[in-house]
């Protein structure tokens, strides 16, 4: 009875945020930031956590501390960038930083051993907060992940998390963490040696209690010997540091082509700390400080926020959510959604129309799951529980279970319409019926429909497992519940969800097809195929032009290009389709055909390449591309200046972006920049197309877009909101 | 026709009904299916069973499988079959083992279940692959292996090393799992042999049986009778389609079987691999429901689950007497003729197995001796008998042979308008099982 009443006491402590009872000689301290989802590090915690250490440091009982958190699946997801962005200048940032840093070398400095007990993610501050503890366990639970992912955001782990993390784990542990900004799960952590102990969740509190009271009392001491291994010996010397930070920053410039700051940032400091331990911390603010000032940090975080405010659905919860889902067509597109939708528990019937498609689409799905089994981030019983969820079929049977079906088949109106009308004969009333579409305007798809308000667009990109945008088009009849259904299917696929007006091409097809064009008639004009794509890459695209021509297919380049220019007339399809067509007449549609603009062979590596790690060189060059070019004779002697070509290909990307907000496709800018970047690459730390003209200025971009014109004709004639905007000076974004 | 009172009366609502059913087609060992487990086959005809009748998996409380081939992997094969396809973790899965009628085992367990209102849904079936048996090493070497995994000192290598002496040669061996009687070491098709011995079954009989069992399987297969019945199975990595049972073979004549020489007996021998059933891979699952959850639900009942007989007898001269085990003691007890039986679903182990049956069925000297009922059932009408092929042709996978007897028992009475129905087999140790259905619509 006794001990029962001592378990149930009230808290010793009792702070909004926080919480602290003592047992046992141990104390135990949760935190649950109650007005909010996850826990953050801001202005709110920080000063509460702040009194606690001071009760803690007043205390003569309390011999050991467990840090815990009272959400279910979050420990603390980081520090709050809001406040980061709130900070004025440069200054203000370090001296965020440094009160951070303050805050953890406080904790670290108790005479009590502290414990962190950590269920859900352990991110950023969080386990930055989590380093500077004397011991962590962590629960096997799957959605617990530790990592620091400040780089994501153009910045560093700036209250201490450079210096902590490779002191307890290495450099060539704690560098790929810091460079890409990883997650990293319990069992995982175990082994870097980042957390000590692996708990199952129903486990973490009695275990933290349990190991916190023994570090009090001396009963346990850590031991974190690692094992000696070349790398570490390396480590143990200045030299060998500093070679492994000249090796790492090499892969940084060849990974990033120089354009993102935060990477070298972080081995900047690093290299500093090599030879002066002791201001390692002063360092890490400073350059921490720098990088908050950055335009790279500036789009990136405002992306950031763009992703967050589009995981809520705009269109608030639908009446029914879709547990059910059909999917027509199990090519690469059908299947990808078949699969994204299973590993998320949604219900999925997959039509084809005969059991050779079915095997296609399946074995695709499978390749992709033995690669996870592979990769060791998928087991092979939960690999073949998707195999067997999915019911494919060849038939429309048990079809009125579905809540929402999803047509990938070949992009033909006919074929759409027939599938449609096929799918509408046998599903309920209330079926929602979507299309993959990427370019058909989806009010022409739904006139075959018995009921165009239940008929949407919903336009994933290939690889549908890897692409994180879904764009989804609502026409005028569309109402507002079946959008609200569709977006709740999006976010729960785990995609990122911009919803756009109808029209040919939609947002990101038709912002592509004039950007697809000028690559055409720079190519025509004789440009290198490598100058281009390495001049796009350098501008920031993931992928160059001509490589993205091929990925996507010279034939679907073509439709594209062609039903656009009907609708949009030269403004977005001016280029001669002649190379297009040719090409595709002689078979080469890209990389799926294994030749395009460039040649897809494979290249076999001689045993030496191999033994020396030689990378396979450029792709080669299709030569029947190169003839045609000749044959068409537009070549220009003129020399091409690269800073044109960057300009004339983004500047049209751009332009016609500008035009689709001109024109009602797009309700706000933030769908703009979060379509071009996540579904067409468009470089990441300029924010997207609306912010990049922020950024540089209206009025400089209609004056390159007028300069062009006036050489190059109407393409380039800039879209009307720019011009106006120009004049005023007005922004997309309020500064 | 007499009326009949079932053994347990909880009113209709409570009776389980037999909705739908499939299973992966029946492949011939060591071919198609060479790479999957029992665990996969099981698996396949799961989900197979939920994307044919739509069920939410949620609604099943009890799965019930047979198998004889254990894996030792996979001890408690139903329940990973249940996770692996994707069922929620809260459906409970047992496996059970009684040989060639595992399934049969598993169907009247949970008609039991849903008459005693412990249940309203289940869903019972078999699996079973010959292509990956569990091969032992022999059993001297074996625990010698573990005592040495016990010796962790190096200082006792000499412990190691006078293990390692006593083996010999021979127990090097590796211990291949035979399809024999562990009592008395004969095989089952010895076992057939001797019921010829007993029963007078002639070879020229056994054949036209076997001929007869292959034709009527290609043609129900021609007609697309299980078309419906069957799930498609694509094999990782490369995923070609499987849709129909490669058993059945249309070039099967009396004189090319008239050929085959005795596969037992060599001498004196009826049965021949052209006779006998072969070793195939396949599963089965069946979808049972009591009456009033099936029309809760919307599923039409197919078949009623009546009552069952079980029986044993001695483990070698009755290995394979099944149905004369139980068929009379059934019919006895409901009080049915052989007049009243419209369909008759016999598992077919071997051509000459059957025959030996159907000759004791209408013997009153072993009605008497052996049962000690008054007279024997009678002549059963072949034209009733496994109209859709049988074992002999389609394939026995062990385990889920007795799935597809129930579902094709349920689905001739419907096709056929009968009343009643009866699915009879045998099983090693000298078993038998007989289950009597009935058309809820007749």
């Amino acid at each position: 009875m006794e001990h029962q009443q001592q378990g149930e006491h009230a808290a010793d402590l009792l702070l909004p945020c926080l919480t602290l009872k003592e047992k046992d000689g141990v104390a135990l301290i949760t935190f649950d930031d109650k007005d909010a989802k996850v826990n953050t590090l801001n202005s709110k915690l920080t000063p509460q956590f702040e009194e606690v250490l001071e009760y803690v440091e007043k205390s003569s009982t309390i011999k050991a501390l467990v840090l815990i958190s009272g959400k279910k699946s979050c420990f603390i997801a980081g520090a709050d960038i809001a406040e980061l962005q709130a900070a004025k200048n440069e200054a203000e940032v370090k001296k965020l930083s440094q009160s951070g840093q303050e805050f953890f070398k406080r904790l670290s400095k108790l005479k009590q051993p502290v414990v962190a007990a950590i269920n859900g993610s352990c991110l950023g501050g969080g386990l930055e907060l989590a380093l500077a503890c004397d011991y962590r366990v962590a629960t096997s639970a799957g959605n617990t992940v530790l990592g620091l992912p400040e780089v994501m955001l153009g910045l560093l782990p700036g209250a201490g998390g450079t210096q902590r993390l490779p002191a307890l784990i290495g450099l060539e542990k704690a560098l790929p963490m810091m460079l890409t900004g990883s997650n990293v799960k319990a069992e995982k952590a175990k082994r870097i040696g980042l957390v000590d102990y692996v708990v199952h969740p129903g486990g973490l509190q009695n275990k933290a209690l349990e190991v916190a009271k023994a570090l009090g009392e001396g009963k346990l001491k850590v031991n974190r010997k690692r094992k000696t291994t070349a790398t570490s010996l390396l480590e143990s010397v200045k030299a060998g540091k500093r070679f492994i930070l000249q090796k790492a920053l090499q892969q940084v410039e060849s990974k990033t082509r120089g354009l993102y700051p935060a990477p070298k940032g972080i081995i900047e400091v690093l290299n500093y700390s090599v030879d002066h331990p002791d201001k390692g911390y002063l360092k890490e603010s400073e350059v921490f400080a720098k990088l908050s000032q950055t335009p790279e940090s500036k789009g990136l975080i405002s992306l950031y926020f763009g992703q967050t405010d589009l995981k809520k659905n705009r269109y608030g919860s639908p009446e029914k959510p879709a547990e059910h889902l059909g999917v027509l067509g199990a090519g690469l597109m059908g299947a990808g959604i078949a699969m994204i939708s299973l590993q998320k528990d949604f219900h999925v019937r997959l039509r084809d129309i005969g059991f050779d498609q079915i095997a296609n689409g399946k074995k695709y799905i499978w390749s992709n799951l033995a690669k996870r089994v592979k990769r060791k981030s998928l087991s092979r019983f939960d690999a073949q529980k998707v195999m067997s969820r999915l019911f494919a079929q060849t038939d429309y049977k048990h079809f009125e279970e579905c809540d929402i079906v999803i047509e990938a088949v070949f992009e033909d109106l006919d074929l759409k319409h027939r599938v449609l009308k096929e799918v509408e004969e046998c599903s309920r009333e209330d079926m929602i019926f979507a299309s993959n579409t990427s370019a058909l305007p989806i009010s022409d798809i739904a006139k075959a429909s018995k009921r165009p308000e239940r008929v949407i667009g919903m336009h994933y990109f290939s690889p549908v497992h890897k692409m994180p945008l879904l764009e989804i088009i609502v026409t005028d009849q569309t109402t507002d519940d079946v959008a609200a259904a569709a977006v709740n299917v999006g976010i729960r696929q785990g995609k990122t969800v911009i919803v756009v007006g109808d029209g040919p091409g939609f947002y990101t097809t038709r912002i592509l097809a004039p950007y697809m064009d000028e690559v055409a008639i720079l190519a025509a004009e004789g440009v290198d195929f490598y100058t281009l794509d390495d001049a796009m890459m350098d501008f920031g695209y993931p992928v160059g032009p001509i490589a993205l021509v091929d990925e996507v297919g010279i034939d679907v380049g073509y439709h594209v290009s062609e039903s656009l220019g009907k609708a949009f007339g030269k403004r977005v399809s001016s280029g001669d389709l002649q190379i297009l067509t040719e090409l595709v007449a002689k078979g080469a549609k890209g990389r799926k055909s294994g030749k395009g603009f460039y040649l897809y062979q494979k290249q076999k590596k001689s045993v030496l390449d191999r033994f020396v790690g030689k990378k396979s060189s450029k792709k080669p060059i299709n030569p029947e591309v190169i003839e045609l070019i000749n044959k068409m004779g537009k070549k220009t002697s003129k020399p091409i200046d690269l800073e044109d070509v960057q300009k004339r290909m983004y500047l049209r990307m751009i332009n016609e972006a500008a035009y689709c907000l001109h024109d009602g496709i797009l309700k706000r800018p933030l769908d703009g920049d979060i379509g071009a970047v996540f579904g067409l690459g468009f470089p990441p730390f300029h924010g997207g197309p609306f912010r990049f003209v922020d950024k540089v200025g209206a009025k400089k971009i209609v004056d390159d877009l007028k300069r062009y014109e006036d050489s190059l004709g109407e393409r380039f004639s800039p879209a009307p909101n720019l011009v106006e905007m120009a004049n005023s000076g007005a922004r997309f974004y309020p500064e | 026709m007499t009326d009949i009172q079932p053994s347990v009366d909880t009113g209709s609502d409570y009776d389980p009904v037999i909705v739908d059913g499939v299973r992966t087609p029946f492949m011939r060992s060591h071919k198609a299916y060479v790479d999957l487990s029992a665990y996969d086959l099981g698996r396949l005809a799961l989900s197979g069973l939920l994307a044919k009748t739509g069920l939410d998996a949620q609604e099943v409380e009890q799965v019930s499988m047979g198998t004889v081939i254990h894996d030792p992997l996979t001890s408690n094969v139903a329940r990973e079959c249940v996770l692996g396809a994707g069922f929620p973790a809260t459906v409970p899965a047992y496996t059970v083992a009684l040989a060639c009628i595992s399934s049969n085992v598993a169907a009247t367990n949970l008609s039991d279940m849903i008459r005693l209102k412990r249940i309203d849904v289940g869903i019972f079936g078999g699996t079973d692959t010959c292509s990956d048996p569990p091969i032992r090493i022999s059993s001297k070497l074996r625990k010698a292996m573990v005592k040495l995994g016990n010796i962790k000192k190096p200082q006792d290598i000499m412990k190691h090393l006078s293990l390692l002496q006593t083996l010999r040669p021979s127990d090097m061996a590796l211990d291949v799992p035979k399809v024999a009687e562990f009592s008395n070491g004969k095989s089952m098709g010895e076992g057939a042999e001797i019921l010829v011995q007993q029963t007078g079954v002639t070879r020229e009989e056994s054949d036209s049986f076997a001929e007869r069992s292959h034709s009527l399987a290609v043609k129900a297969a021609s007609e697309g009778i299980f078309k419906d019945d069957l799930v498609p199975v694509q094999v990782p990595p490369k995923f070609v389609t499987i849709s129909q049972d490669d058993g059945p073979r249309a070039d099967t004549t009396m004189e090319k079987l008239a050929k085959l020489r005795p596969a037992f007996d060599k001498k004196f021998g009826v049965a021949t691999a052209g006779s006998s059933s072969f070793l195939t891979d396949g599963a089965s699952a069946v979808l049972m429901m009591s009456r009033k959850k099936a029309k809760e639900l919307g599923y039409a009942p197919k078949a009623v689950v009546r009552d069952y007989v079980y029986n044993a007898g001695d483990a070698l001269s009755e290995m394979l007497s099944g149905p004369a085990l139980t068929i009379p003691l059934l019919l006895e007890k409901n009080k049915l003729s052989v007049e009243d039986i419209d369909v008759w679903e016999i598992h077919e182990a071997f051509a000459c197995q059957v025959l030996a049956n159907l000759k004791y069925l209408k013997d009153d000297q072993y009605a008497r001796e052996r049962l000690g009922l008054e007279k024997a059932v009678g002549e059963v009408p072949l034209e009733k008998v496994n109209v859709w092929g049988g074992s002999l042709s389609i394939g026995h996978p062990f385990g889920a042979t007795g799935g597809r007897l129930l579902w094709t028992a349920a689905r001739r009475l419907q096709q056929e308008g009968g009343r009643y129905a009866v699915v009879s087999g045998c099983a090693a140790g000298g078993h038998g099982s007989a289950i009597l259905l009935e058309n809820p619509d007749a």
